[in-house]
């Protein structure tokens, strides 16, 4: 995620697995994971409002352990110095952190479009597939602000 | 087999096999989960004009996300398709909450009174969706990430890029809940 300064020399080594079969893999994650979303309710704007205003520890129950599982997978993964299965060692880009401007500011813009949307991105897909077909609207319009940022990047603290 | 599948999952399922596509991806392909850059991906694809941010590989960086945010799409209509619609039971406080927002109808994902293509075109409609979605759009990649990239990934690898922007994330959504919603509905 950490995409939008120069890329990492270590990218240079994630060519593999862009032959069609291994792209299909990333459908099938894809699959999974919108799967997950929609059973979990994440995608809900009903709970994204519970967990802004506190009215349930669900949301967090399921935020704390994912978080949880990620890190300890991480810590294996670089613990066992574990390789990938087309045999390149697992690398993780560090964020630059900078002045940090991006990070709150940016991150403070996202939350309020969480809270509107109820949707943060992966759910906005996962919506269009149940039906909730106006998000395509929304998945547009955020393609307009991605833009935008784009745009007045070079103008924008970091 | 069918209960789990038409029952909505405990979050000690939900959270954990969330949490998995971490090491997943990482393991199958040396990604690192994240759903926000297939935004900078299409916009690179679509329109890319003159901007230096979409002048990049995304061939071979953005790729594998496109079709992940595709699979996304697909899993969101196997799932309901699968396992049936769902009504969300949310807290009784949430409910008298929104309630006195003046939403009435609790069926489905999203309020229908906001959520649809007619609703568009009222000014709660507007603002939710396209304001909150262009909000979303430019928030995630000024940050450089969104919930999957910072809050899950970025977090489980210990960054504190990662935590400054989860704790705006939060923010950001404490601010829209309790000063716009109510201006708004």
């Amino acid at each position: 995620m950490s995409t939008s300064v120069a890329y990492s020399p270590d990218a240079s080594s994630q060519t593999k697995g862009q032959t069609w079969p291994g792209l299909a893999t990333y459908l099938v994650l894809g699959i999974l994971f919108g799967i997950t979303l929609t059973k979990s309710e994440v995608l809900s704007w009903f709970r994204i409002q519970e967990m802004f205003r506190f009215q349930s520890p669900r949301m967090y129950e399921i935020i704390a352990s994912a978080v949880a599982v990620a890190t300890a997978s991480v810590a294996l993964i670089k613990k066992l110095r574990l390789k990938t299965i087309s045999g390149e060692p697992i690398t993780i880009a560090p964020k630059k952190l900078g002045l940090g401007v991006r990070y709150a500011v940016g991150g403070t813009i996202f939350g309020l479009g969480w809270a509107l949307t109820g949707a943060c991105p992966g759910p906005l897909f996962a919506l269009v597939g149940n039906g909730v077909t106006v998000m395509i609207a929304a998945i547009a319009s955020a393609l307009a602000g991605t833009w935008l940022y784009g745009w007045l990047r070079p103008r924008l603290p970091h | 087999m069918l209960a789990f599948a038409s029952a909505p999952w405990p979050w000690y399922v939900a959270g954990p096999l969330i949490g998995l596509f971490v090491p997943l991806l990482l393991i199958l392909g040396n990604r690192l989960f994240g759903v926000s850059s297939s935004l900078r991906g299409v916009c690179a694809i679509v329109l890319p004009r003159k901007v230096d941010f979409f002048h990049y590989d995304w061939k071979r960086t953005e790729l594998w996300n496109l079709l992940f945010v595709t699979g996304i799409l697909i899993g969101g209509f196997l799932a309901v398709h699968w396992a049936g619609s769902q009504n969300i039971a949310i807290s009784e406080q949430t409910r008298l909450a929104l309630a006195k927002l003046g939403i009435h109808d609790f069926s489905g994902l999203a309020p229908r009174e906001v959520f649809t293509w007619s609703a568009l075109l009222t000014i709660r409609g507007f603002v939710s969706i396209i304001v909150g979605g262009f909000l979303v759009g430019f928030g995630t990649a000024y940050a450089g990430g969104c919930t999957s990239g910072h809050a899950i990934a970025g977090l489980a690898d210990l960054q504190l890029p990662s935590l400054i922007a989860v704790i705006g994330f939060f923010a950001g959504g404490l601010i829209a809940t309790n000063f716009i919603l109510p201006l708004l509905f």
